[in-house]
């Protein structure tokens, strides 16, 4: 299936453009229910009722206050910090998560950029990330900051392998790491999804997926490098006005990425889970984004229900757990592949 | 290759960081995150209690022991009255023993509750704090109904109370009491038990029996250690020995004896117990006059008391020296907090800065109660 923005505009400036316009819309508005769901959701989670006077509608204006309120804030630069990488830090943090969005198919007719190295594209630039966050840790010049930065730095770099290695078991199944094409191989009832093929391997290497993809996202129970009760924000500590706001943009952004790629790969992409029935370039686009959308809950009810790793325990979970098991599951899948 | 050249970092923690419960300020000597010393700084919330006691008459004390740790008012008040009235050598009337004990149980179980929901917030469990926190409320409500405030009580008088209980007082809190052996149900499947939970407490923060005994620990770290101290059956007093209760101890059954674990699990095994002597009290409280007959101007003889008593946190003590006259000539509390700080140092040292908050967490002071 054609790209939609190709088929009518062309392959000129404007449909680049468009292009690479259309996510943002997508990660500022995703962004803004997201927020409003973790507020409620947490809130129910707890007893609570969380915002309901903002907008009067069960408080469905509380994110949108909250962005003004961050846009109105004091950009405040302390003395001491670095201030090329200080400004700098947020912007890269959230380039590395936009960018990964240029390569998630979100339906048979858009998709940013359709490239063969899909997969891989998208696991390199998640890693500058890890750049941006130790240069926000190192010209804060705050000590919590910097411990904070080390250990994301530690961390991610840590998780990278596991989800890594789950991510190239299932590319050997589907046989390519064109995102797109793994889609397509998951074609059909929801029966052909990849979590449910090599019966069981897939749906380990799904489980190891998502547990290092929650560590990527510094999402609980791995959120160590902004454990707010021991490094009081980590990395962001000084951060305040929209640039505090980049930092938390591009965390929820991230889960989205890290949702939708699980997405794609075990559950079928943009594929309906009832074959032909609801299938399409527009219901693809729905099926994709609500597929993340659970999982990105499922981040949340994890979040807000789990207490917090310590540092070394981290390290046990991604060293000595994770990878080896990922590792053995590749070999795994990797002869079911060849011996069929 | 050169061996690296590292130097440790010095690391303050507090007065304003999030885990610090209140105003502590801790100099973290650390290694990397390996914590080579640790120093408590107290006294930002010094509000001198000692000094204003002796400015006022003994009565007018008791809002002031009230905020001494703001989170046990009324374990506070219980002891000062017990130290006035035994100055004063008077008996107060049985019906005012039980309600004090059932006030002073009722608020063991509400410090704990909060000590175990801060706890849970520091090791990143967000949930059970507000679990607790909407149990604590049921109880606030029963205190609120008694004597009007939710936090600060200045409910137990010398020779008496300040308010008679309200009719539905009884009913109510026989209510919570059977409702509340559901949340901590609750709280142990959620928290107590949880992987994560028992991995970043058990074996952190060790504090052997001999180690606490010598620096005059009490309450629930002392019994962490699984040292069998507990004032209310040691040292009776008020009308303690006529219930029934157990004195949890620590048993090390998650790692070793003595560790945030067992401290945290004393806490909760400790509510359980309180219940229990709330349920015997509540039956038995006898009918009688709460404002036992003592002159509105106490002047005690010449002399001196201490009186110690259980506070949820440890030994609660005051030792009050009279001239005479109306006023104190001298009032000295002996907080559990500040003692418990000093441990801070002997217990933390070689763990990780993670480790630091869940240490501090688990000796649960209030820096109220600290400072004074």
């Amino acid at each position: 299936m054609h790209n939609f923005i190709t088929y009518y505009l062309g392959t000129g400036v404007l449909s680049s453009l468009l292009s690479s316009l259309l996510p943002i819309l997508f990660v500022f508005g995703y962004a803004l229910v997201a927020m409003y769901l973790e507020l409620k959701i947490s809130a129910h989670m707890q007893d609570r009722l969380g915002p309901m006077r903002t907008g009067k509608w069960h408080g469905w204006a509380q994110p949108l206050a909250d962005v003004v309120k961050l846009l109105q804030k004091e950009d405040t630069i302390p003395t001491a910090a670095d201030k090329p990488l200080y400004i700098l830090a947020p912007l890269l943090v959230f380039m590395g998560s936009y960018a990964a969005y240029a390569a998630i198919p979100f339906s048979p007719a858009y998709i940013g950029a359709d490239i063969n190295l899909g997969v891989f594209y998208i696991i390199a630039v998640s890693a500058i990330v890890v750049l941006g966050i130790l240069m926000a840790g190192w010209s804060s010049d705050n000590k919590w900051s910097l411990l904070g930065a080390m250990r994301t730095a530690a961390q991610l770099v840590s998780y990278e392998i596991p989800s890594s290695l789950a991510v190239l078991s299932v590319v050997m199944v589907a046989g390519s790491l064109n995102l797109n094409d793994v889609c397509s191989a998951q074609t059909g009832w929801f029966w052909n999804w990849f979590i449910f093929g090599k019966f069981p391997f897939l749906f380990i290497t799904f489980v190891i997926y998502f547990i290092a993809s929650l560590a990527e996202t510094n999402r609980s129970p791995f959120d160590i490098p902004e454990a707010e009760s021991e490094l009081v924000a980590g990395y962001h500590t000084e951060y305040s006005g929209m640039r505090f706001a980049f930092f938390y943009l591009a965390e929820y952004a991230n889960m989205f990425t890290v949702a939708a790629i699980a997405a794609v790969l075990f559950f079928g992409g943009w594929n309906s889970p009832f074959g032909t029935f609801m299938s399409g370039p527009i219901w693809g686009a729905f099926w994709l984004i609500t597929k993340g959308m659970v999982l990105v809950l499922v981040q949340m009810w994890l979040r807000w229900t789990l207490p917090r790793f310590r540092v070394d325990q981290l390290m046990y979970l991604s060293w000595k757990i994770l990878t080896p098991f990922a590792l053995a599951d590749l070999v795994a899948v990797g002869l079911w592949t060849v011996l069929r | 290759m050169a061996e690296l050249h590292t130097e440790e970092m010095v690391l303050n923690m507090g007065p304003q960081h999030p885990s610090t419960h209140g105003v502590l300020r801790v100099e973290l000597v650390v290694d990397g995150e390996v914590v080579v010393d640790a120093i408590p700084h107290i006294g930002y919330l010094h509000r001198c209690f000692e000094k204003h006691a002796e400015a006022m008459n003994y009565q007018q004390v008791v809002p002031y022991c009230d905020r001494m740790d703001y989170v046990t008012s009324m374990n506070n008040d219980h002891a000062y009255v017990l130290a006035v009235e035994k100055l004063l050598n008077i008996q107060v009337p049985e019906r005012v023993e039980y309600i004090r004990v059932i006030m002073a149980e009722l608020q063991r179980i509400v410090s704990h509750l909060v000590a175990i929901g801060t706890y849970g917030l520091d090791i990143g469990a967000f949930t059970p704090f507000l679990y607790c926190f909407r149990d604590r409320e049921m109880v606030l409500d029963l205190f609120e109904t008694t004597c009007g405030a939710r936090l600060l009580y200045n409910y137990m008088w010398p020779g008496g109370l300040s308010h008679d209980i309200p009719a539905d007082f009884v009913e109510k809190t026989k209510i919570f009491v059977k409702q509340f052996p559901k949340t901590v149900k609750e709280l142990n499947d959620l928290l107590s038990y949880n992987e994560i939970f028992v991995k970043r407490t058990a074996n952190v923060g060790v504090l052997p029996a001999d180690v606490a005994i010598n620096y005059a620990a009490s309450g629930p770290v002392l019994r962490g250690s699984g040292v069998k101290w507990d004032l209310r059956k040691d040292a009776p007093y008020s009308v303690y020995p006529k219930f029934d209760f157990d004195v949890v101890v620590g048993t090390g059954e998650m790692g070793t004896l003595g560790d945030c674990w067992d401290r945290y699990m004393v806490r909760v095994r400790e509510m359980e117990q309180s219940l229990r002597i709330i349920e015997q009290a509540i039956d038995k409280i006898p009918e009688g006059n709460v404002q036992a007959a003592i002159p509105k101007r106490i002047r005690p003889p010449v002399g001196e008391v201490y009186v110690r008593s259980e506070a949820p946190r440890g030994e609660l003590g005051y030792y009050i020296i009279s001239d005479g006259s109306q006023n104190p000539f001298r009032v000295k509390g002996r907080a559990p907090s500040f003692v418990h700080i000093g441990l801070l140092p002997e217990i933390s040292r070689g763990y990780l800065i993670a480790d630091m908050i869940a240490i501090i967490g688990s000796i649960d002071i209030v820096l109220g109660d600290c400072d004074r």
